[in-house]
């Protein structure tokens, strides 16, 4: 071995060292609150409540429970909207943003769609809860206009998840107008100017050039937007309290995680359920990342 | 189980606060993986094996050291008195917690146990919740966090003191695991100035109250006989009617046929009213029923706590216009019978190091008419203090007649045939007839349905289900 080649292993020790520096105080946080609890679940899930080992029977116990296919369904419908609204609106939005002449106007856009997101998860719910109530809306004609004279008449079954999906959307969707804006920053400016001088106009460029070369990052979008829309409480939880029951504590599947737990005292039902939902997350997940060619290289 | 609604004593609500709960339930959700995580899956209470006869309080207690400081947990409404306990009491202070009153359906209470008994250590020694409805989930054969207080806790003088059947929805197997704090007996409360006005009679049975809202309706439309618009319907109405939707009949055996005659006949009344529109749908708490209804109530049948929750707190009905009637009756009923929502008990953890301040503070508390300089937002279950209430009541001079005599004889009528398991009848009676009411069903329609989802809730705590 030269002394030039021992040099660079010595540098590059060291460059891996300085590595795994950086990313372990991530690691333990990621053990301790990600990987401890899952595992921890997992236990739960296969074992009874007295310890012993339980095979699948909390997952078919909890799978016929009558409160559980409901639930589903409300988070399956809750989901199409929300990620169909996001793909389009989102997206849509970035591109117009993007295609701005003033500088000022960007920033200033940019900023008032960050900010919805800047609130608190629970607080975002209050807010949308009087937003809702047509006897204090701001927007009470519109709700009235609509055929709801009362809090109840707004949050029928039927609307909810439309009203889950605009809530997520108000709160969630400024984040990533950002991400993908940043995203289409980093599409190289003479791709673009070769386009236009190929007579490509502004439609056209969205179209072929900017929309597949951001393609990923929808993709990622898709998939944490999904992972984090199966796990609807928060808002089914607020408007249930809100509407004194009327919205049930059961509507989705985490909620009905919840109740197993903490009315049942069932942890170990809970646990079959969340990791119902740990699954459908990864096959989803997976189907995502083949689909959009997430990790394939350019 | 958790009560759907939060304002049964005296606190008025607000959505601030029924969010806060729920804030406060969504972190316990992360507290929960958290601990859950840290403690290896230790279960302290969460078994029957609590019990012990043995042992001087009927129970298996912590090693008991009298100087332990006693922690507990109220909400804002009780802390007054708890304050007042204090002062009271210079040299036993506790330590007080406010929190949510399991109010709305939190089940803060039961959640946050639960988390203790995961944990093994975190106990409150003493908890009011606004529901009394903790019996049998905390019970030796629930997960036994709860203890018993008739096993030689308290002498039964002080047990006895309390008012008759007042300790029954928190006694299971013949343990009593509650101090009963209010009375939450329903009477018909009637705006008198406004009867007088109309030149109308107070009704005596269900009947005559039918035929007074349809002339109601017709000569002063607008006006309201009643409400049902909230979860707590079927505590006024059906529990008045006998109707046998919540017949617990052992420690794991519900009878429910809400098909019954009995039940179909308060569904009638409740759909006529509500075509009438003598009997709102809005909740009595909700912003809308405040801004547009409140100076419309002419009888309300309800709770006691509603002369002083909803009239002179929510919708501050000026003095000298309420006053409150006896239960209705159905004709055909041999006697009158009513129905009670809620009613406020203070819980004694079986965890407790300093068992006997916990029980000098449940008791003290329990037996105030006054909370300091102010009188007690509820009707007390202890008779000597709701003796002294009744006469400070009268002489405030809010109400337009005597409460006192239809009061105290709604305590002795309530209907024991209206168990009291561990799940909510509120929050099935919202989730099933109040969403079908909001979209333009009868009550009468949603009978099954109802039926149905009492059935399958029974179920899933384990209960046998029979008609």
């Amino acid at each position: 071995m030269t002394a030039t080649a021992g040099n660079r292993t010595r540098a590059g020790f060291r460059q891996v060292r300085a590595g795994h520096l950086f990313v372990l105080p991530y690691v333990v946080l990621l053990a301790l609150f990600g990987v401890v609890p899952v595992c921890y679940s997992v236990y739960l899930a296969f074992t009874d409540a007295g310890g012993g080992f339980a095979g699948f029977s909390n997952f078919t116990r909890t799978a016929t429970d009558y409160r559980f296919l409901p639930a589903l369904g409300h988070v399956a419908v809750y989901l199409v909207i929300w990620l169909a609204m996001l793909s389009v609106l989102v997206v849509s939005l970035t591109l117009v943003v993007h295609q701005l002449a003033s500088r000022r106007t960007k920033a200033v856009i940019r900023l008032a769609y960050y900010i919805p997101g800047a609130l608190a998860g629970a607080s975002s719910v209050l807010l949308w809860l009087f937003v809702l109530d047509p006897t204090v809306s701001p927007v009470a004609p519109l709700l009235k206009a609509m055929g709801s004279d009362h809090f109840t008449d707004v949050i029928t079954p039927g609307h909810l998840p439309v009203i889950f999906a605009i809530i997520a959307f108000w709160t969630g969707a400024g984040g990533w107008i950002l991400v993908l804006y940043g995203a289409l920053n980093t599409i190289p400016a003479d791709v673009i100017v070769a386009a236009k001088m190929d007579g490509a106009g502004r439609i056209r460029t969205a179209l072929s050039i900017q929309l597949p070369m951001i393609r990923k990052s929808i993709t990622y979008m898709l998939i944490l937007a999904f992972a984090a829309g199966t796990q609807l409480f928060v808002e089914p939880q607020l408007i249930s309290q809100a509407s004194f029951g009327v919205v049930p504590n059961d509507y989705s599947v985490n909620q009905l995680a919840y109740q197993f737990a903490f009315t049942q005292n069932d942890f170990n039902g809970s646990a079959a359920i969340a990791l119902d939902l740990l699954v459908i997350a990864l096959v989803s997940t997976s189907l995502f990342v083949t689909r959009g060619r997430l990790f394939d290289t350019d | 189980m958790e009560m759907v609604h939060s304002n049964a004593h005296g606190r008025r609500p607000r959505r601030a606060g029924r969010v806060r709960g729920a804030a406060l339930t969504a972190t316990a959700v992360i507290g929960a993986l958290t601990l859950a995580a840290c403690s290896g899956g230790q279960s302290v209470g969460g078994n029957s094996s609590v019990a012990d006869s043995g042992s001087k309080y009927g129970f298996k207690a912590a090693s008991q050291d009298s100087k332990a400081q006693v922690t507990v947990w109220v909400d804002s409404t009780r802390e007054p008195i708890a304050k007042a306990y204090n002062k009271a009491h210079p040299h036993a202070q506790v330590k007080i917690v406010t929190y949510d009153g399991n109010a709305n359906g939190s089940n803060t209470f039961k959640t946050k146990t639960q988390l203790f008994d995961r944990a093994g250590s975190g106990w409150p020694d003493v908890a009011f919740t606004t529901d009394n409805n903790s019996a049998s989930w905390g019970s030796f054969g629930g997960t036994g966090d709860l203890a018993a207080v008739n096993k030689g806790l308290v002498p039964q003088t002080t047990l006895d003191n309390f008012a008759k059947g007042s300790l029954d929805v928190c006694t299971v197997k013949g343990v009593t695991y509650c101090f009963r704090n209010d009375l939450a007996q329903n009477v018909l409360w009637y705006n008198k100035k406004l009867m007088d006005k109309f030149g109308y009679q107070v009704p005596t049975t269900w009947e005559q109250y039918q035929q007074l809202a349809g002339k109601v309706a017709a000569e002063h439309p607008g006006y309201l006989v009643g409400t049902a618009g909230d979860a707590w319907t079927p505590e006024i109405y059906m529990w008045a009617a006998q109707c046998p939707a919540n017949d617990v009949t052992g420690a794991k055996t519900i009878k429910a046929d809400t098909s019954d005659p009995k039940c179909v006949r308060a569904a009638k009344m409740l759909d006529r009213l509500i075509a009438d529109k003598t009997m709102s749908t809005l909740s009595l708490f909700g912003s809308d029923f405040v801004k547009n209804e409140a100076d419309k109530v002419l009888m309300l049948p309800g709770p006691s706590w509603y002369g002083g929750s909803v009239f002179q707190g929510t919708l501050k009905t000026p003095a000298g216009q309420i006053a409150a009637a006896s239960p209705l009756k159905w004709a055909d009923d041999d006697q009158t019978v009513t129905g009670d929502v809620g009613g406020g008990a203070w819980w004694i953890s079986s965890h407790s190091k300093n068992l006997k301040a916990a029980a000098d503070f449940a008791t003290w508390v329990t037996g105030q008419a006054k909370y300091g300089s102010a009188l007690a937002p509820t009707y007390p279950a202890y008779v000597p203090a709701a003796r002294t209430w009744a006469s400070e009541t009268q002489k405030s001079g809010y109400y337009a007649d005597d409460i006192v005599a239809p009061l105290s004889q709604a305590a002795g009528q309530v209907w024991s045939g209206w168990g009291s398991a561990q799940f909510s009848q509120e929050a099935i009676w919202a989730k099933v007839v109040q969403a079908g009411m909001a979209q333009g069903k009868t009550v009468v329609s949603q009978l099954p349905a109802w039926q149905t989802e009492i059935e399958n809730q029974a179920r899933t705590f384990g209960y046998e289900v029979t008609k």
